[in-house]
């Protein structure tokens, strides 16, 4: 077997990271979002709400030990034990697995939340583009969810669809999206309503004799075509901006932004962890609102 | 503020959504949704303002043309669902 029937091309980059600006945890109020997504996870840690510390991790065949390991490796080198944390939320499939979870968010409102914190108050239309599902999302200034809507019929438009296609294509996931713009005529998009027959016209392409970057470019195009009808479909009302996976690939990107013909906010943060960080909002006012009702919380409640 | 949910799929054959008005489901005590629907569609659940709120149910979400079809005839269709009828806060739409 050759090393290319080997290699694990869908792999993106797994990685932790903690805030310089931020020394010590100590003495501040510290709160948790954890992301349990179908594909990835993502753990975030708040100190008096600025983001301390986060993972991002892909999600094994246990949610529970999913959610344990993504806020383990988040709490790498920082001093912190769960004790540490007043407040958790999960969110994501996966939410109500979430063992050390005060309360289960949906990620749809985490995500809304997140945007808003990473995108600032002026975004109205948020497009997450997760790991086996797409969601259009509308919201306010506060971040709140004024509408969604939905699509995890098939993984044509999905994460797990373009890893299917690095995959196929053997070229490494964080390269397809530049390679796909470096066509000079742009091709007639492959099939977006299912990944299974665009898996299979792009094998017929390749035995045309199409090149990587063609095949790629008609992949993304049709990624991009298929997540437009499901924004259009909700509204589309600006600022815009994109989560999750998807959003590092910039021919996905800029040819949603292409057929709108509006740019979407460029993000500072990685847009992988805008579910966990919604949910760290939430569970820091969620402190807040239990503090002000309640005495203390009494341990740890299961997500509902 | 209001909020609509979105519950449904698009594919090669049309787009299949039921649009839900949760701001009116948080007002309904009478859940007429629930037995309404021949085919089980809706439930209630807590929306993350501890809200009571209907939703469709993850096993329906991506079988809803299948599933409504029954109340759905190509000809002599009513003008108005079992599920709308029953829904006394008037909260419910259909794409298709």
């Amino acid at each position: 077997m050759n090393e290319n029937e080997t290699k694990e091309y869908w792999r993106w980059k797994e990685y932790n990271w903690k805030n310089p600006d931020i020394p010590d945890w100590r003495g501040s109020l510290v709160t948790a979002g954890v992301d349990v997504g179908s594909t990835s996870s993502q753990a975030v840690i708040m100190v008096d709400g600025e983001l301390y510390a986060f993972s991002n991790m892909r999600t094994g065949s246990d949610s529970p030990s999913s959610a344990i390991d993504a806020i383990n490796w988040a709490m790498e080198g920082t001093g912190l034990t769960l004790d540490d944390i007043r407040f958790t939320v999960g969110t994501g499939y996966g939410r109500v697995n979430v063992p050390f979870a005060n309360k289960a968010v949906t990620e749809i409102a985490c995500h809304a939340r997140g945007a808003n914190f990473m995108y600032g108050p002026t975004v109205r239309t948020l497009l997450d583009m997760g790991g086996q599902d797409c969601k259009a999302i509308h919201c306010d200034e506060r971040g709140k969810v004024t509408s969604f809507l939905m699509n995890d019929k098939c993984a044509a438009g999905t994460g797990r669809g373009m890893e299917v296609f690095a995959n196929l294509l053997a070229v490494p996931i964080e390269e397809v999206g530049a390679m796909s713009l470096s066509v000079e005529e742009e091709p007639a998009p492959v099939s977006s309503t299912c990944v299974v027959f665009a898996k299979t016209e792009a094998t017929g392409l390749l035995r045309a004799g199409w090149s990587k970057e063609k095949v790629l470019a008609a992949y993304c195009s049709a990624m991009a075509s298929r997540v437009v009808s499901l924004l259009e479909r909700n509204g589309m009302e600006k600022d815009f901006a994109i989560t999750g996976g998807i959003a590092k690939n910039p021919g996905v990107v800029q040819r949603i932004e292409r057929i709108l013909g509006v740019e979407a906010l460029k993000p500072i943060y990685d847009t992988q962890i805008a579910g966990a960080l919604g949910g760290a909002l939430f569970a820091k006012a969620l402190f807040a609102k239990a503090g002000k009702d309640k005495p203390a919380l009494q341990g740890k409640m299961a997500g509902r | 503020m209001k909020m609509i949910a979105n519950h449904g799929y698009k594919d090669g054959s049309g787009e299949y959504y039921i649009s839900l008005d949760t701001d009116k489901c948080s007002l309904c005590e009478e859940h007429g949704c629930l037995d309404g629907c021949p085919g089980q569609v809706f439930e209630i659940e807590f929306d993350d303002w501890d809200e009571e709120v209907a939703t469709v149910r993850a096993g329906a979400r991506n079988k809803l043309k299948q599933i409504c079809a029954a109340c759905k005839p190509v000809s002599g269709r009513p003008l108005r669902l079992p599920c709308q009828i029953a829904c006394v806060s008037d909260a419910i739409k259909h794409s298709w």
